[in-house]
């Protein structure tokens, strides 16, 4: 035997039926009504399978499988590109200004107004094109991963995926993901099941069972397909995962196709060597592309808002043009015999006197194009270079970087950056995110007493909070980032028990010995997991539905009870005798296996055990078993009851074991009642199993509990509780079960004990007995005004408490009855409710109802929000929300491709929003006050000097000042401000996690910050202006007696604002690093080098600047006396008001900034306590545990 | 010995490649962004010093410019109203466009002594030198050689005269000032040096000394002041001034230098022909004799400006010791940590 299995060593359980494990599951698909309308509209899908090359499978034209997920094809690049761009306005006012500027019209060159735009919409294209082509690399890699398909002569032969076509048989082999949507023919099992993996369609781990039709379950060698013909109508595709309908027709019988025939595209093979199938759906038919929408393009809220300053910044565009036009209108009319210089009596229609309106109406033009100064030009470029570079710290950030998966954070899109600082809601999956998907067996209740010393991660959390706060504090920084999972000595997965009174045999000198054998026999044989056996090392591995179920085989090994075989009847266990203290081999007779489902919450199995006793041993949730406890059997529930309260408090999965004894004639009762029942086809046929079960699983004697940990990623809990004193809120949407979802919710500290939950779900009497009538509408109908019911008590509750801090609600609700919350006359009423609860939880959701749900909290609430997931079922979510962090974990990376920021683990959220999202929010808001500052303070005083022309929009200075302007004299500092500016260290940052507060509320970017920047802008400008002015009129300049002409009123008052605008700069930054020094100085510096280098080229180039500062301005003292008065007494203004604000009125940043600068930071217990004071009241995370249990400590003490 | 060295270096490259493939970000304290900076922020010391030394600063600045302004003697006499017969006054335009002589004479006294050089300018007002189309009509190329006397595209409607091209076109020469001014002390003339006004660099490298004046004034209609077609443009120093324009309605521009003293209670008769036709646009023409200090021509502004922006931040720096003294706040006060209160309000 060993021999034939040299090449196979894993295959000892090949033999086994495996249906037979399911004895309650529904493998038979009923015909439902559905299938009466296939062929009617919505159901005309036609495949002929096997059959590629018939004619009729030709003209169904169906799509290929070749998926695309690029924005830009070759040929649509350039004008797709070209078209995003200039839909910005900025851009489109810019190119025709451009274009306008090789008329006539214009007031300069046309080379030095069309370069700065070719510069700027060159570098977002070369942008935007190597986005794509990351993009486009990704869809040749999926589209070329090889499958093996039917060539028609009953041989198969590998393939591109994106050369499949509808009708094709394919092999999927075992740990491979299938191509497209599929029919299942067969499997390598003989009655055609498969294990399907779904993680990345909805986020589940447990493993799904798919069957085929009997009648194509026998063919299952590669030859079988020579010849075979299918026939199949189904339903047309669309986005719905969880039906299917269809027909098979297979030699002129009919055969139904339900979703239990179906595999989705992504999903994928497992614990299956493999299984032929029949393309049904491909390429962007599948369902899983059909459910992801397509990439949007997302902008930050500031973005938008930058487009509404844009607009009004257009509006005094427009209007001081409309004013120069009209003055400069009036006075062309009067000039034909007054201003004889200019020769009115001939002159072009621009200076026209006699059509003095249409000269006006030009002009407007030419004004609009000079004025164009106003709005910079470089925002959006620098923006990208900004938030370009801010995405490589994200990158580089070596806090971010996952040692064990290599993996460092990935800002994909950089466009976001600064929403990471605005983040009102954080919208989290749970398996892969919040969890590591993974379950240990931590701890247990045997007998009323507990074991287990294993430490979770929330109560590491809290007891390193609860323990000294102030050592806490001062070495925070270590303990921040250094807390790797903490080394264990044994390295068993899914094992993490430590209590020496029961491990290694101990547990035979226990009192209660008895009951601790049957509690752990029972783990070891109550279950539906399969051995494998390793033949070299006889090492024993398990391969089950669900981890959990998988833990507690390994925790019933681990302690002794080792499992090793699986028959079709039976079950092998190796066990400690209690009498004779050797390790026997005993066989357990498996008669039947009472499966686990959501309604019954429990699964039984009964064994026949050597000696011929008849045992019902059964393990399930605490509240449908404490009822089913004999009056016996009720020796430790008291005790029990307490510690499964306690374990779920800190997150634990919580199972009651209990067993009975059967009598034979007990036995033949139920066994005949459950083959009966098993046999009926009528419509109630579950409901009858569940009846006969239910009489059998009672007077049940309780041994004990177990703990299982859904063991959290590293940090989680400490990340919430930051995030949620930021005052972020936190939903978790999740595809698992809701009392998954519930402990998981537990053990982040978003739920507590003493919360309230309102619990939304559609469980109820009524809805089960009309769901058993099959009435579509009336189901749904009831469903409705059920869900509604509950979302209103839910209010009314929540009006009741007043929403005081104690009564800290939760919603929690499931998919079915989220379906219709999602309802758009009940959403916002649903909304409201979810905002007011302190924590919310929607379980069993699908890919589609997270992204409404997102969508929901999005656009309902108009926050900001974040979603963060792992799997391809996130997609939706991540795609939806304002920032889509995806984790890039172990499973698949669709969630990573289609997410804008990717890190290794949830906790690095904390760092990735409360510093560098603060950061960057700060960094752009500043920025782009800045930029419109800057270039308001240029621009106006090309207004005022037009007064003094009588609008002829003559430019104050030279062509080649204007242009380069945003280019070279101010756009480096402000480069550098977006790129390093900090307000507080991240240090501070993290400690001080209310700062974050600053981006919610957008205290920055309100429109009094950026109409008070703007109003600095023009004060500045005049300021500048008229002193300027002033000074220079209209006597000698300089001791020759030389006066002052247009270029040296202009050189000087270019002059002074570069030194305004950088010295400004220098003021609002707060983090001088030597970049600040040298692009701040360096900027005055390059313009005075640039005036000097521009003055030397050849008259021809330079014109009017021609040695203007070598000749005139430099050897002038007065041109260097008026600077200096110019430049500080424009300054004053803002500085006398920042000194204000900065000692009686500061910002949340400017404590911190009068924190550290006392050095008050470096005591501790001063920090604690400001910190302590910083913190609002906070509803979740494990703070607020603390706070709950003092509460209820006090509570009692006073009593 | 050499495999030795092979294998070791091979070893070294082995680890290195293994830690180049790590996606472990390099520690540097750039990339975490940590590097050394000063974090300055308005104690009060700053904010006080800086007032008082901008103070410092501008109020002995501002005495020192307002010595330099009060040093300067300027003499400035308004002509454009005087200079035209009273009969003629009611249409000054007709008459400046007339025929009659315009020559004029004016009186000067001198009520400090002025040192030399002392300087003679024309100020006009409202004379908008600086529209946009006067600006734009010249040609550069054409005042800097011959060869491109024919670039005169820019210089509408005074391009050319009979199809010949004009040197210097455009608007700017065609409008040259031409009022001349004659000056004489005690009856002994004055000499007015017109050499040297223009800046150098127009000299040398605008105004090409090949390029003489061509069918200047040759238009339908005469502009300004002819030029002597003998000479060439970069001698033409009164052009090479024109033609520097004004930034301001209001300017001034250099007609020559005085180079000997002047005394208290000279008197200079100026002998002025009135040719420029300021009246249809009613602007001012006045005539100037000034000194100049190292600041340039006399102008208080600057000194009462730095004297006042001294003053106020003197004053600043009073209010500010005063305020921080009369508030005093212990510094990182919590109770100064006003979001505990109200976390939704940002100040």
């Amino acid at each position: 035997m060993a021999g034939n299995e040299t090449k196979r060593p894993r295959r000892r359980r090949r033999r086994i039926h495996l249906s037979k494990l399911y004895t309650l599951t529904c493998t038979q698909s009923c015909f439902k009504q559905d299938h009466s309308r296939i062929g009617g509209p919505g159901y005309s899908r036609v495949v002929f399978c096997n059959e590629p090359d018939s004619p009729d499978a030709d003209s169904s034209n169906y799509s290929d499988n070749y998926v695309r997920t690029t924005k830009y094809t070759l040929t649509t690049f350039l004008p797709k590109s070209l078209f995003e761009q200039f839909r910005r306005v900025a851009n489109f006012y810019f190119l025709v200004t451009g274009i306008l500027s090789f008329t006539p019209l214009a007031p300069y060159t046309a080379s030095s107004a069309i370069v700065p735009l070719l510069f700027v919409i060159g570098a977002t294209m070369v942008k935007e094109a190597v986005e794509d082509w990351r993009r486009k690399k990704q869809d040749i890699e999926v589209n070329n991963r090889r499958v093996k398909v039917h060539k028609g002569d009953g041989s198969f032969d590998s393939k591109e995926w994106k050369t499949l076509s509808v009708g094709d048989i394919v092999k999927v082999e075992k740990n491979e993901f299938f191509p497209a949507d599929l029919v299942l023919l067969s499997s390598s099992y003989e009655d055609a099941i498969c294990y399907v993996e779904t993680m990345n369609l909805d986020g589940e781990t447990n493993l799904k069972v798919k069957q085929g039709l009997e009648v194509t379950s026998s063919l299952r060698e590669d030859f079988n397909f020579k010849g075979f013909e299918a026939f199949v109508k189904c339903e047309d595709p669309n986005a719905n995962l969880y039906s299917f309908v269809g027909t098979m027709e297979l030699k002129g019988a009919k055969y139904p196709l339900s979703p239990q025939q179906l595999l989705l595209r992504d999903s994928k093979l497992r614990n299956t060597d493999f299984i032929f199938g029949a393309v049904i759906f491909t390429g962007h038919d599948t369902k899983v592309i059909q459910n992801s929408t397509d990439p949007p393009s997302k902008r930050s809220m500031i973005e938008k808002k930058m487009d509404k300053i844009i607009y009004l910044m257009f509006f005094m565009v427009v209007l001081m043009s409309f004013i120069g036009s009209f003055i400069f209108g009036v006075t062309t009319r009067d000039d034909l015999m007054r201003r004889w210089y200019l020769r009115p009596d001939s002159s072009s229609i621009f200076f026209d006197p006699k059509r003095a309106h249409v000269a006006a109406i030009y002009h407007f033009l030419t004004a609009a194009m000079l004025y164009s100064y106003f709005i910079p030009i470089s925002l959006y470029v620098s923006i990208e270079i900004v938030k370009v570079l801010q995405s490589i710290f994200i990158n580089q950030d070596i806090h971010m970087y996952y040692q064990e998966a290599d993996k460092p954070a990935r800002a994909r899109t950089s466009n976001l950056n600064e929403e990471l600082g605005q983040v009102d809601t954080i919208l989290s999956d749970k398996t892969g995110t919040l969890t590591c998907n993974s379950m240990e067996f931590i701890k247990c209740s045997v007998a009323g007493t507990a074991y287990g010393r294993g430490v979770t991660e929330v109560e590491m959390a809290m007891g390193r909070r609860k323990g000294s706060p102030l050592v806490f504090e001062s070495n925070e920084d270590d303990v921040e980032y250094s807390k790797e999972p903490f080394v264990e000595e044994s390295t068993v997965k899914g094992f993490n028990f430590r209590d020496e009174r029961i491990m290694n045999g101990n547990w035979v000198t226990e009192p209660h010995a008895d009951v601790i054998q049957k509690f752990f026999r029972l783990l070891a044989v109550c279950h539906t997991v399969i051995p494998e056996v390793d033949e070299e090392t006889e090492k024993i591995s398990y391969e089950a539905e669900s981890p959990d179920e998988a833990a507690f085989v390994i925790a019933a090994r681990e302690l002794g009870f080792e499992f090793y075989n699986r028959t079709q009847t039976t079950i092998s266990v190796r066990e400690l005798d209690l009498v004779s203290g050797k390790r026997v081999e005993r066989l357990y007779k498996v008669l039947n296996v009472l499966e686990f489902n959501s309604t019954r919450k429990r699964m039984s199995v009964i064994v026949e055990d050597e000696d011929g006793k008849l045992l019902l041993l059964c393990k399930g949730a605490d509240n449908v078993m404490f009822e089913r406890l004999s009056k016996n059997g009720r020796e430790f529930e008291e005790e029990t009851r307490d510690h499964v309260n306690e374990y779920a408090d800190a997150g634990l999965r919580t199972l009651i074991l209990a067993y009975r004894e059967l009598d034979e004639k007990e036995y033949k009762v139920f066994s005949e009642r459950i083959s009966e029942a098993k046999s009926s086809v009528s419509a109630d046929r579950e409901s009858l199993i569940e009846q006969v079960t239910g009489k059998v699983e009672k007077d049940l004697i309780l041994l004990g509990a177990t703990a299982v940990e859904d063991k959290l990623q590293n940090g989680v809990p400490d990340c919430i509780d930051k995030l949620a004193q930021a005052g972020i809120k936190i939903w978790v949407l999740t595809g698992d079960k809701m009392e998954t979802a519930i402990n998981i919710g537990f053990a982040c500290s978003l739920l507590r004990q003493d919360m309230k939950q309102i619990i939304i779900n559609l469980e109820t009497p009524e809805i089960h007995s009309l769901e058993k009538t099959g009435e579509k509408d009336a189901i749904a109908k009831a469903s409705k005004e059920s869900v509604l019911l509950q979302i209103i008590n839910g209010k009314a509750q929540l009006k009741y408490s007043g929403g005081g801090n104690s009564n800290a609600f939760a919603l929690i609700i499931d998919g079915k009855s989220l379906a219709y919350a999602l309802d758009d006359d009940v959403k916002h009423i649903f909304l409201e409710l979810a905002v007011g609860c302190a924590s919310v939880i929607c379980c069993r959701s699908s890919p589609k109802q997270k992204a409404l749900v997102t969508r929901l909290v999005k656009s309902g609430n108009g926050k900001t929000t974040l979603a963060i997931g792992d799997g391809a079922n996130d997609v939706g979510m991540l795609q939806e929300a304002d920032i889509g962090v995806g984790i890039s974990g172990v499973e698949g990376m669709q969630a990573v491709m289609s997410s804008d920021i990717a890190i290794a683990q949830f906790r690095y959220l904390e760092r990735l929003l409360l510093v560098h999202g603060h950061w960057c929010y700060r960094r752009i808001s500043t920025m782009v006050c800045y930029f419109f500052y800057k270039n308001i303070t240029f621009g106006f005083t090309l207004f005022l000097y037009e007064a003094y022309t009588t609008f002829s929009a003559t430019p104050a200075y030279n062509d080649w000042f204007l242009s380069l302007y945003n280019v070279c004299f101010s756009s480096l500092p402000v480069i550098a401000l977006g790129v390093f500016d900090q307000d507080v260290s991240a240090r501070y940052c993290l400690k001080f996690p209310l700062l974050y507060q600053e981006g919610v509320q957008n205290v920055l970017f309100s429109w009094r910050r950026i109409l008070g920047w703007m109003f600095n802008g023009f004060y500045s400008a005049v300021i500048i202006f008229f002193l300027c002015k002033t000074s220079l009129e209209p006597q000698a300049f300089n001791h020759q007696g030389k006066t002052p002409g247009r270029e040296i009123l202009g050189g000087t008052m270019y002059t002074c604002i570069v030194w305004v605008v950088n010295l400004q700069m220098a003021l609002a930054i707060s983090y001088f690093t030597l970049i600040q020094h040298i692009v701040i100085w360096g900027s005055i510096l390059v313009w005075y080098l640039f005036i000097t280098v521009y003055g030397e080229l050849p008259a021809m180039i330079s014109t009017g600047a021609y040695r203007v500062f070598v000749e005139a301005l430099a050897p002038s003292l007065s041109y260097w006396v008026i600077t200096l008065f110019v430049v500080v007494s424009t300054l004053l203004p803002y500085f006398v008001y920042s000194a204000v604000q900065m000692r009686f009125f500061p910002m949340y940043h400017g404590m911190i900034q009068w924190l550290r600068y006392e050095g008050q930071c470096n005591d501790p217990e001063y920090c604690d306590m400001v910190r302590q004071r910083s913190i609002r009241p906070t509803t979740v995370g494990f703070t607020a545990r603390l706070e709950a249990k003092r509460r209820s400590v006090r509570r009692s003490e006073s009593i | 010995m050499s495999s030795n060295m092979a294998s070791s270096s091979a070893g070294s490259g082995d680890s290195s490649a293994a830690r180049k493939n790590s996606k472990r970000p390099k520690y540097s304290k750039f990339t975490q962004q940590e590097l050394p900076a000063c974090k300055p922020i308005l104690t009060p010391g700053w904010v006080i010093s800086t007032f008082l030394i901008v103070s410092v600063i501008f109020i002995p600045l501002g005495v020192i410019s307002l010595f330099a302004s009060q040093d300067v003697v300027e003499i400035v006499d308004r002509y454009d109203n005087d200079c035209i017969p009273a009969p003629a006054r009611t249409n000054k335009v007709a008459f400046i466009q007339g025929a009659a002589p315009k020559s004029c004479n004016r009186t000067l006294t001198v009520t400090k002594r002025m040192k030399q050089p002392i300087y003679v300018y024309y100020q006009l007002e409202n004379f908008y030198q600086n529209h946009r189309r006067y600006v734009k009509s010249r040609s550069d190329s054409q005042l800097r050689s011959p060869k491109f006397e024919n670039q005169i595209s820019a210089c509408k409607p005074e391009d050319d005269a009979g199809g010949k091209p004009i040197v210097p076109c455009g608007l700017i020469a065609w409008s040259l000032f031409n009022d001349t001014y004659t000056l004489s002390r005690n009856n002994t003339p004055l000499a007015v040096n017109k050499k040297g006004i223009a800046w150098k660099s127009d000299k040398e490298h605008k105004f090409g000394n090949k390029v003489f004046p061509k069918n200047f004034q040759k238009g339908n209609l005469t502009g300004g002041a002819t030029l002597n077609p003998d000479i060439p443009l970069s001698e033409q120093e009164d052009l090479i001034v024109w033609m520097r324009t004004a930034a301001l309605p209001t300017f001034r521009k250099l007609y020559g230098k005085i180079e000997t003293d002047l005394e208290n209670g000279d008197t200079i008769q100026v002998t002025l022909q009135n040719n420029y036709n300021t009246y249809s646009f009613s602007g001012k023409k006045k005539l100037v004799l000034s000194t100049t200090s190292w600041l340039g021509g006399k102008n208080d502004f600057l000194g009462i400006a730095y004297l006042t922006v001294g003053g106020i931040c003197f004053f600043l720096a009073l209010a500010f010791t005063i305020m921080y003294l009369v508030k005093p706040r212990r510094l990182g006060d919590p109770s100064y940590l006003s979001w505990n209160r109200n976390p939704g309000g940002g100040r």
